[in-house]
């Protein structure tokens, strides 16, 4: 068992496509990553330690994860000091949570961004931790293939 | 009403949208745009002298050379620093103050002091923390009052007789503080035989500069923030104190003989110059001197001001905006944070509304630890901004905030 709780998607991938496809531009977009982000369960304060954190210049993510090994699944607990980030990380979560490594490694994230719209925020440049994130997820899942 | 002095037109860059609005670039503190007349100059470098500097004796590299050195010797005027020779080429303002850090540490021993202040940029930080730990030495920090100016009684009660160094910005990069170099020299002078360091990155394109009247050691900026290229800086120092300094890099171009055994170095500036310069970025720099000579600096900087002071006003008049730092004395940059939201939350909405500005902790870490916050949001002008920029500015900000 993790020793902390799985952060819920707020929305499954399916949710977040169909949001997606009804905006009509950047403002309808950032509120919905706003108001994802603030729904996004916030990670017990213990868990934002320096150890967790996934360094970004603008912004931070802390990231916990465990390897269930009665279901083989992945399990996480994420959260960011930035509101358009944790809607990001939400993004990530609902590809990523309670999944099987191979499944972790075969998806497309860029593919993922790139469809909605968001690619730029997956960028290193960015600074935002996310990049940093997303990369230490599937290391993580490439470890216990 | 009189109309607005403009030199936008000059810099191509400016004239462009993003996410198809007209972009706002007020993130100046981080690097200038480049007028057109530093690219044409470093254009026509490459086009037609291109060659190695101070080796050979064709008419290319007669013309490099003399190019290289004519930036030298306008550098050494715009900053008054009475002879060229003391006018060093390096990568920038970081690689300057490393060049005197690792210069200096055979100095140093056990026991000596630097004296830094809270509110410094990493790159006149962290060399300072690296050549004490290095040298035996112990880094002091005056601490920074909530208005974020130098703490003056701090400041001088740090001042042992074993400090060594004093190293301050000019100008703070995160708050834009303008500090009293003049006050502070003084109250060095009268207490110890420290050398003084002033990192003038920040200032070197809103203040006049006279490195002689300031009565310090060593000055360093880098190119790229007064509307020269990157990769392109200066360190200026008194003669005594660069010839006190060892050279961090050796090779080609800083020695004067070689033999298998031992070698010995060039002479001022050429000896902290190892290897092939930049050639086309001194020429770029030179191009930048010669281009704020030719522009109404003092009328552009009036205005710079008064767009810094409409931003403020605006900005405390919004609710739940906190601004950071309200030094007395203050240039081109204001940092500020939203209540409730990170500075990347801010930084985010205003680019998606053209508007550039710097997120984050501004490379001053020890500064946002002092002040108990993680970063700010930072809007730095400069002297193609205009009304027009501030009310973009202003009017992105109350849209941002309905967002958080």
């Amino acid at each position: 068992m993790a020793g902390f709780a799985l952060t819920p998607p707020p929305a499954t991938l399916e949710e977040i496509r169909d949001a997606f496809s009804f905006f009509e531009g950047w403002e309808d977009k950032y509120r919905f990553l706003i108001d994802l982000g603030k729904s996004l369960t916030d990670l017990p304060e213990e868990f934002k330690a320096e150890a967790n954190l996934v360094r970004g210049c603008q912004s931070q993510v802390w990231l916990v994860s465990h390897f269930e090994p009665l279901s083989g699944r992945l399990e996480f607990g994420l959260d960011s000091d930035a509101h358009i980030v944790r809607g990001l990380v939400a993004i990530v979560l609902a590809a990523y949570q309670n999944r099987l490594p191979a499944e972790i490694v075969a998806f497309d994230i860029e593919g993922l961004f790139a469809e909605l719209d968001l690619l730029p925020h997956l960028s290193a440049s960015r600074g935002n931790g996310l990049r940093a994130m997303v990369n230490k997820v599937v290391a993580l899942a490439r470890n216990h293939l | 009403m009189m109309r607005e002095a403009s030199i936008r037109g000059d810099f191509p860059a400016l004239a462009q949208s993003v996410h198809g609005k007209p972009l706002v670039y007020l993130d100046n503190a981080a690097t200038t745009q480049k007028p057109l007349a530093v690219l044409d100059a470093m254009q026509r470098y490459y086009l037609q002298d291109n060659a190695n500097v101070h080796r050979a004796a064709h008419t290319l590299a007669a013309r490099a050379t003399e190019a290289m050195e004519s930036a030298r010797s306008k550098v050494a005027a715009l900053l008054n620093a009475g002879a060229s020779d003391l006018i060093v080429f390096t990568r920038g303002t970081t690689e300057s103050i490393n060049l005197i850090a690792s210069g200096i540490e055979h100095q140093l021993r056990s026991g000596d002091r630097i004296l830094v202040t809270a509110l410094e940029h990493h790159s006149n930080f962290v060399p300072w923390q690296q050549c004490a730990l290095r040298s035996g030495a112990k880094v002091d920090v005056v601490r920074v009052t909530p208005e974020g100016e130098i703490d003056h009684d701090d400041f001088a009660a740090k001042l042992f007789p074993e400090t060594r160094i004093v190293a301050f910005a000019h100008v703070s990069n995160a708050l834009g503080t303008i500090h009293p170099v003049n006050e502070l020299v003084s109250t060095i002078r009268s207490r110890c035989g420290a050398r003084i360091v002033i990192d003038g990155a920040q200032a070197i394109l809103h203040l006049p500069v006279d490195v002689r009247a300031l009565d310090i050691d060593f000055y360093a900026f880098s190119s790229h923030k007064m509307f020269g290229p990157t990769g392109m800086g200066v360190l200026y120092g008194r003669r005594e104190a660069l010839d006190s300094l060892r050279p961090s890099q050796y090779g080609g171009e800083m020695i004067e003989h070689v033999t298998m055994e031992a070698s010995t170095f060039n002479v001022l500036p050429f000896r902290f110059e190892a290897g092939t310069p930049n050639i086309a970025g001194a020429v770029g720099l030179g191009a930048a001197v010669d281009y704020l000579s030719s522009i109404p600096r003092d009328a552009l900087l009036l205005q710079e001001e008064k767009l810094i002071g409409q931003a403020i006003a605006a900005l405390t008049a919004m609710n739940g905006i906190r601004l950071v730092g309200r030094p007395k004395e203050r240039l081109s940059v204001v940092s500020f944070l939203v209540e409730g939201a990170s500075a990347h939350d801010v930084g985010t909405l205003l680019d998606q509304q053209g508007i550039a500005v710097r997120t984050g902790h501004q490379c001053t870490m020890p500064l946002m630890q002092s002040l108990g916050i993680s970063g700010t949001v930072r809007a730095s002008f400069s002297l193609y901004n205009d009304t027009t920029d501030v009310e973009r500015f202003v009017q992105a900000m109350h849209k941002t905030l309905t967002f958080l």
